[in-house]
């Protein structure tokens, strides 16, 4: 068993021992679950100064023989950012979840479940894995979301379920048609690669991408398939959006540079404009309508709507060959750049939501008002997550978009050129939007529950801080984090340009 | 194809006639407290019955007796028929402990599992009669077993359904013999392209009647959900169960050794019926507020999926292990789900809430299982759909595939509707069910995950 598969199995193993042991003191669980999460962290560290370049760990089982499928799972500098990003938000979550009382063992249990399902999506190399993972993702979640939201919150878990399982089908569908294209047939992500499957059928490789976009779009998600978010986020516990804006949403960005892209290279290229519009109304789309959002929360979360949106307009103006290879290879490390950031930045945000409805049981901006003068530190938390979700240079979400959209225009044809261009309107209206939030909440007179609002607490503000940190961190010195992703978004590019 | 003529051969179906004999001869003379006795007998048979099956998996094809093939298709049918039975003999031996017709119930459970075990090996159309005769008899007196008015209703539905249908097949058996000049598969399979095309088309709709109501496939499907409530609960269990697995191997058969040939377009018509029976299946369940109703038109909706890998028999190899995988997948997750309502003792929704407080094993069983139907990984149906998936893509029939995808995907909301509850809070009152009672169901929903993770490991 290598350092990988501990990495994802560990989680599973702790939530195991947890779902049987019974009668366990609530504090004695949250700590192990703490404990699990941090040795967790330090294995993924561990990895991440071990690499060196290509896929490394890799562990490579039979399983399936019959249908060319196995449990094959390796890391490169596409996945080890993400698994990073796991690894310190489920910490995070954990260290947030502390001084729960409601059903703890169940609600650690979970999450450590929905741990290694990350982790495995993230470092799977075979379809089906990455399937199974993926689909545990939507189960794990449905659960958090029935079992601990608030508000009309079955209906809302309903609704994700259902809208996020015709993804993930599709998603099924398009990953049959790959492992019946490729000869001979398997579902080995990396011989896939090699081998592009239907390279001599445009049709059906058209309808491949179909089927895997629409998964994946479902889940990044893209516009207009994005509207099991907001409620979904509005209804679910602070941990919960956490991860699901972290880490779930990121299963689809990811899919279409891992899958998507390398797999389907002549069919991503023909329809490199589609993929550029869908993530332009996106960007666009959710950023307008974040910005009459009352209710905070879905206000972050029609922000996830756009800031993903960036992630697949770059990805689409990657798969423009006309232009400059240089540029291409920006607009992915940015896209990859951008999961990351948005990670740590929507993370901090639902926390402090959270944060928030602890206090008071509501989202609603009208009802504060002052909080700065009433709750200093939880405003300078508020205020560097805002600024960095609206991409103020010296925070992670510059150095994404920045690369992302030089990316764009910088792709050498005209139209990605102009899709760039408008995008940039999006950072406006989202600098907007943040801007009328901290006005609305931070500053002015005091709303009518501000007085019920204090300060946060030290295990909130361990939890939060770190991903604040992380976000100026990777603003100042992004090399590390750019070190790791650029030889991997070159391979993609010149993948996609086969 | 070698033939033969060797008893031994057929070692697994007769331990379990043997074991069905004895257990009667013996319930005749044991007193009521003591018929358990016959269960332990009946379980022993199959058992044995199950290690004899065993080691001739993998032998190459051989056809026995000159009806009987012993392929793959049998092998995996044997098991899997074995073992489900295996399982409704455990569920059964609490509920009906100290009943007055205890032997007869599993006697009787037992020669309809022998039946659908003939009726998935057999090559011949007379035979196949004969075996949906002894697949469906033991089944009418079954669901009439509690003898109040609902079990009556169910059992004479059932009879009559069963009875037309079984003369509507035996029209098409008539039909197929008059035009190939043979009743034998591979006769039919020689014969049937230069037959007139309508006479073999009716041959063949007829035929697939039968087939169809022992599936539970549309429009042959009335009968389910009125056994499935009317009768036990184990005995719903084994009937929406068990002969649908010999039914759809026999379907499977069917296709590949005698259809091939025939000049009409039979792939198309079992499309259809799996479209409209999955469908139906589904829209029917949406409704139901009686979980063995709903368990009812799920089983149907599976019936479904399980004929896609039938009408792409023989075009890809991917059919094959498709079906067969789906059938054991299938037959162990719905067991289990059943194994839930007869361990908690309701078949109201409703009274199902809180049962996560109540039994949290039960409950993890029972996500598990319906989980397990929706398809989610990685249970063992996950691993059917994609390979019968991937067979209707092969086949040339993706909108089959596409069409099952948005019926898993419409699925979940009535598995959810059950799961949703269980998770809420407690009726009052209710008592927590034994260890025994839950035992079943927890065996069902592990074998379900074991087949899902190492189930195509090793084949």
């Amino acid at each position: 068993m290598t350092v990988l598969s501990a990495a994802i199995f560990l989680p599973l193993l702790a939530a195991a021992v947890l779902a049987v042991t019974p009668r366990v003191a609530d504090r004695l669980v949250s700590w192990t679950w703490v404990a699990v999460c941090a040795v967790d962290l330090v294995l993924v560290a561990v990895m991440w100064a071990g690499h060196d370049g290509g896929v490394a760990y890799e562990t490579r089982l039979t399983w399936m023989p019959s249908v060319g499928a196995g449990y094959h799972v390796g890391v490169d500098g596409l996945s080890l950012p993400l698994l990073a990003l796991t690894a310190v938000l489920f910490l995070v979550c954990a260290v947030f979840s502390l001084g729960r009382t409601y059903r703890v063992r169940a609600f650690a249990a979970l999450f450590l479940f929905l741990q290694t399902v990350c982790l495995g999506v993230f470092s799977a190399l075979d379809l089906v894995l990455f399937f199974v993972f993926f689909d545990l993702s939507i189960v794990g979640m449905y659960f958090v979301i029935a079992g601990w939201g608030h508000g009309d919150n079955v209906r809302s878990a309903l609704k994700f379920f259902l809208y996020t399982f015709v993804g993930s089908l599709a998603l099924l569908l398009g990953f049959i048609a790959l492992y019946l294209g490729a000869e001979p047939h398997t579902f080995d992500m990396v011989a896939l690669t090699r081998d592009p499957p239907l390279a001599d059928a445009p049709g059906p490789a058209a309808l491949a991408l179909l089927a895997v976009g629409i998964g994946l779009a479902v889940k990044t998600p893209v516009v207009p398939v994005h509207t099991w978010l907001p409620p979904a986020h509005t209804d679910a516990p602070a941990a919960g959006s956490a991860i699901l804006a972290g880490i779930l949403l990121k299963m689809g960005g990811y899919g279409l540079v891992r899958v998507a892209m390398p797999m389907l290279p002549q069919a991503w290229r023909a329809h490199a404009w589609l993929i550029v519009a869908l993530g332009l109304v996106s960007v666009l789309y959710g950023s307008l309508v974040a910005l009459a959002q009352e209710n905070v929360k879905r206000l972050i979360a029609y922000t996830s709507v756009a800031h993903m949106g960036y992630i697949v307009l770059a990805l689409g103006a990657a798969g423009t060959v006309a232009g400059d290879a240089a540029a291409r290879r920006i607009a992915v490390t940015g896209a990859v750049t951008q999961m990351v950031s948005h990670g740590l930045i929507t993370g901090a945000l639902f926390l402090l939501a959270g944060v928030l409805y602890d206090r008071a049981q509501v989202y609603d901006m009208a009802r504060y008002g002052g909080l700065a003068r009433r709750a200093p530190v939880f405003a300078g938390l508020v205020i560097v997550a805002a600024f960095a979700s609206l991409g103020l240079p010296g925070l992670s979400g510059f150095i994404a978009e920045f690369q992302i959209l030089t990316g764009t225009i910088g792709g050498g044809t005209l139209w990605t050129a102009v899709a760039g261009a408008l995008a940039v309107l999006g950072i406006l209206i989202t600098a907007g939007l943040f801007l009328r939030m901290l006005h609305r909440t931070l500053l002015g007179g005091p709303g009518p529950l501000t007085g019920r609002v204090t300060d946060v607490r030290a295990g909130e503000l361990t939890a939060v801080a770190p991903l604040t940190a992380l976000s100026l961190l990777i603003g100042i010195a992004p090399r590390p984090l750019l070190d790791m992703i650029e030889p991997a978004s070159a391979a993609v590019v010149s993948l996609v340009s086969r | 194809m070698t033939m033969n003529e060797n008893p031994a051969d057929l070692l697994p179906e007769l331990l379990v006639l043997g074991a069905a004999v004895l257990g009667l001869l013996t319930g005749i003379f044991l007193p009521r407290r003591r018929q358990w006795a016959v269960a332990v007998l009946c379980a022993a048979g199959l058992t044995a019955g199950l290690v004899a099956a065993a080691p001739p998996v993998g032998d190459p094809g051989v056809m026995v007796f000159g009806a009987l093939m012993l392929d793959p298709i049998t092998h995996a049918v044997r098991l899997t028929v074995l073992a489900a039975t295996l399982l409704v003999v455990a569920l059964a031996a609490g509920p009906l402990h100290g009943h007055a017709r205890e032997t007869e119930l599993y006697v009787l459970v037992l020669l309809a599992s022998l039946g659908t075990i003939v009726l998935a090996e057999t090559s011949d159309l007379l035979v196949l009669v004969c075996a949906y005769l002894l697949a469906s008899i033991p089944g009418y007196a079954l669901a009439g077993f509690g003898k109040d008015a609902r079990g009556t209703e169910a059992s004479m539905k059932y009879f009559l359904m069963g009875a037309l249908l079984g003369i509507v097949m035996l029209t098409g058996v008539t039909l197929l013999y008059g035009v190939a000049g043979g009743t034998s598969y591979r006769m039919l399979g020689e014969g049937l392209g230069q037959a007139p095309r309508g006479v073999v088309a009716v041959g063949v709709v007829a035929l697939f009647a039968g087939v169809l109501f022992k599936a539970g496939g549309v429009p042959a499907h009335y009968w389910v959900p009125d056994v499935t409530e009317g009768a036990p609960p184990v005995v719903a269990a084994f009937v929406t169960t068990v002969p649908k697995v010999g039914a759809l191997a026999a379907a499977f058969r069917l296709a590949q050794e005698a259809l091939p040939g025939a000049a009409v377009d039979w792939r198309m018509f079992v499309a259809v019926v799996a479209a409209a029976t999955m469908t139906l299946g589904n829209l029917a369940a949406f409704g139901q507020g009686n979980v063995r109703r709903l368990l009812a038109y799920s089983t149907i909706s599976q019936a479904g999926y399980l004929l896609m890998p039938v009408a792409v028999a023989g075009r890809t190899d991917l059919a094959e292990p498709a079906l067969l995988f789906y059938l054991a997948a299938y037959a162990v997750t719905n067991l289990g789900a059943f194994a839930v309502v007869v361990a908690w003792g309701s078949d109201d929704l409703a009274d199902h809430a809180g049962l996560a407080r109540r039994s949290p094993a039960l409950a993890l069983a029972l996500v598990v299982c319906l989980l397990g139907l929706v398809g989610t990984p990685p249970t063992a149906v996950f691993v059917g759909k994609l390979l019968a998936f991937g067979a209707a893509i092969d086949g040339a029939y993706g909108w089959l595939a596409v069409l099952a995808a948005v019926n898993t995907v419409a699925s979940v909301f009535y598995y959810l509707r059950w799961i949703v509850p269980v998770f809420g809070r407690a009726v009052p009152g209710r008592r927590p069910p034994g260890v025994w009672a839950s035992a079943p169901a927890c065996a069902a929903a592990v074998l379900s995950l074991a087949l899902g993770v190492g189930g195509l490991t090793f084949r």
